[in-house]
């Protein structure tokens, strides 16, 4: 089977987010950047369903050159090889679904796996649109994934519940949070990495025009909270409750 | 004039309070509200709808019996097509999330998800980066997909009259099929409906903590119970139980967080609610920064003494 897997280059979750003066983008400098954890963890899950079925997996970020580092880091994990489709600046989230839909046109994968959001964005936009745009089934939240034959059966996490539904392949499937813990990459598996093929492509040779349907007008911080207080006692926190916030 | 097409969502023959909660942010732009139901056998859906919007489209299909995103998102598109929709709304439910970027990509329209407030007929307002973030995002094409953030709008209130239409369109077969579905069940209110939330964290050293000291008191208030992700994952209580980024959005009149640490992730689920408790030993808890009350002690002395004195 061949998998293909994003790995979008996105702000630490630990770091603290500040917004530059002009409130065009958030500070990066100094800011730790990861892949993102969700993209990771659908590295991980190709990873082992090739360790199952065999097969090839294929890492893809699109971006500056600096998105090379996560592209590294998921072959340290284990893939196979990497795609970098070089673009600056923003993107809408149809942009994205274009560019990965000519890669996915070239490369012909079983399976598409990608985070089910990005955790900078907040969209959670492109796998859908991407299996839109190819025509083909999507699972989205995977909590489990099991291949058999030409069908994956996928278990969700929905509201109220667990769904389970069936996809015939190729299908996108984005990953939850509980679908695996991902492994951390080895020492050799670093080394191999630096020598693993790693290609560039961009958005011309990929035939695709970023479109602006979604265009970034500004950002600004959240409303702030007025600090609140500590209160001694139970006898107290009931009183407050009552009395002050009429909560109770 | 914005032609609006405000999807319902319903589940167990109701229909879910997000979508009144959208009916409003598509009241706000302004223009006409079509309501439209996509389903099987989904009349009384309908009915209930239209006590909100003056009209309801209904799309009754055998393959649209269960909420698959792609047999959905053509049976959407089109009725937006043939009903020239302006603007295409659904909750930012996992539903929603899950649905509407496809009608999008169909439409070949711009979406903006998760919306907080609406700024004009093209132009929203999102939570990004964990809601540490607020962008303010133009829409630019014609067409426009929208999905709402339910806690930043009120419920839309019972108006007049309706008139509820059927409309036939072709749906393709999809390699897409469902299998099962394995509820959460509970007789307690819904998390993102309920007036009071008690939520629980690692603190609670197990699922006994939660069986022991979190259902007594969301007994005793009448409250839906919440977790942290910590919780979740460690398989203490259901996934669906999660409050946060990636999880679920919560804004009750009180919420209770108890033994959580308060996660940048977790808070960004939270934080909307009226009024907010902190039960936590540890003084240095980010919890405490967006509590209104903070309790500095042991939860397993604060939470039993509060449901005596309740
Ligand atoms: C991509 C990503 C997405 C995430 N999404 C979410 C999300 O949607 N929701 C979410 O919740 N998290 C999310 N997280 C995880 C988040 O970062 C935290 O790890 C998690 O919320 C911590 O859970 P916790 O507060 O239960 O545990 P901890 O951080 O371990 O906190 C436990 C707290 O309990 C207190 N405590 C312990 N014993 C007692 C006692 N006896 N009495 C009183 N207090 C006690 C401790 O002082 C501590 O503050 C996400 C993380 C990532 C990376």
């Amino acid at each position: 089977m061949k998998f293909l897997c994003t790995v979008k280059r996105v702000t630490d979750y630990e770091a603290k987010i500040r917004i530059n003066s002009d409130g065009s983008d958030i500070v990066t400098d100094g800011v730790n950047m990861i892949i993102n954890p969700f993209d990771e963890i659908g590295v991980e899950e190709a990873l082992r369903l090739k360790e199952k079925h065999g097969g090839e997996v294929v890492v893809l970020s699109i971006g500056t050159s600096d998105s090379v580092q996560q592209l590294r880091s998921a072959m340290a994990m284990g893939a196979d090889r990497g795609i970098l489709v070089k673009n600056e600046g923003d993107m809408d989230s149809a942009t994205v679904a274009k560019i990965i839909q000519k890669v996915a046109e070239d490369e012909q994968p079983d399976m598409i796996m990608m985070g089910k959001q990005a955790i900078d964005g907040d969209s959670n936009q492109a796998a859908q649109m991407l299996a839109e745009y190819l025509g083909w089934p999507q699972a989205t939240y995977a909590f489990k994934v099991e291949v058999e034959g030409t069908d994956a059966t996928v278990v969700r996490e929905a509201d109220g519940g667990m769904e389970t539904v069936k996809v015939g392949l190729p299908a996108v499937i984005t990953t939850d949070l509980r679908l695996n813990e991902p492994r951390y990459a080895s020492l050799p598996g670093i080394m191999k990495a630096k020598r693993k093929p790693l290609a560039e492509k961009t958005l011309q040779e990929l035939g695709v025009t970023a479109t602006t349907r979604v265009v970034m007008k500004g950002l600004e911080a959240p409303p702030s909270k007025s600090a609140g207080q500590i209160v001694p006692d139970v006898d107290t926190l009931i009183e407050k409750l009552r009395n002050e916030a009429k909560a109770i | 004039m914005s032609k609006h097409l405000v999807v319902a969502e319903y589940a167990g023959g109701s229909l879910h309070g997000s979508t009144l909660s959208t009916i409003t942010a598509a009241q706000k732009v302004g223009g006409d509200v079509i309501g439209l139901v996509v389903g099987q056998g989904v009349d009384s859906i309908a009915t209930e709808m239209g006590k909100y919007v003056p009209n309801v489209v209904i799309v009754d299909d055998a393959k649209l019996a269960n909420r698959l995103a792609q047999p959905w998102a053509q049976a959407i598109a089109a009725v937006a097509q043939n009903k020239g929709a302006t603007h295409i709304w659904h909750g930012a439910t996992t539903a929603g999330k899950d649905i509407m970027p496809r009608v999008a990509a169909r439409l070949e329209a711009g979406m903006a998800s998760d919306i907080s407030a609406v700024v004009s007929e093209n132009t929203f307002k999102r939570p990004m980066w964990a809601g540490n973030v607020i962008g303010t995002v133009e829409v630019t094409t014609d067409t426009k997909v929208v999905t709402v953030r339910p806690t930043e709008f009120d419920r839309a209130t019972a108006g007049s009259e309706t008139n509820i239409e059927k409309v036939e369109t072709a749906i393709d077969d999809s390699r897409m099929s469902f299998v099962s579905f394995d509820e959460v069940k509970s007789d307690r209110p819904a998390l993102t409906d309920a007036d009071v939330v008690i939520s629980g964290g690692r603190g609670l050293k197990g699922p006994e903590g939660f069986t022991n000291v979190i259902e007594p008191l969301a007994d005793k208030l009448g409250a839906a119970i919440g977790a942290s992700r910590a919780v979740c994952d460690a398989g203490w209580v259901p996934n669906d139980w999660q409050v946060g980024q990636t999880g679920k959005v919560v804004a009750p009149n009180l919420y209770f967080a108890v033994g959580l640490s308060g996660a940048i992730q977790h808070v960004a689920g939270m934080k909307g609610s009226k009024c907010i408790v902190a039960i936590n030993k540890d003084e240095e808890a980010p919890i405490f920064q967006v509590a209104d009350y903070g309790i500095v002690a042991d939860l397993f002395d604060v939470v039993p003494e509060l449901i005596e004195k309740l």
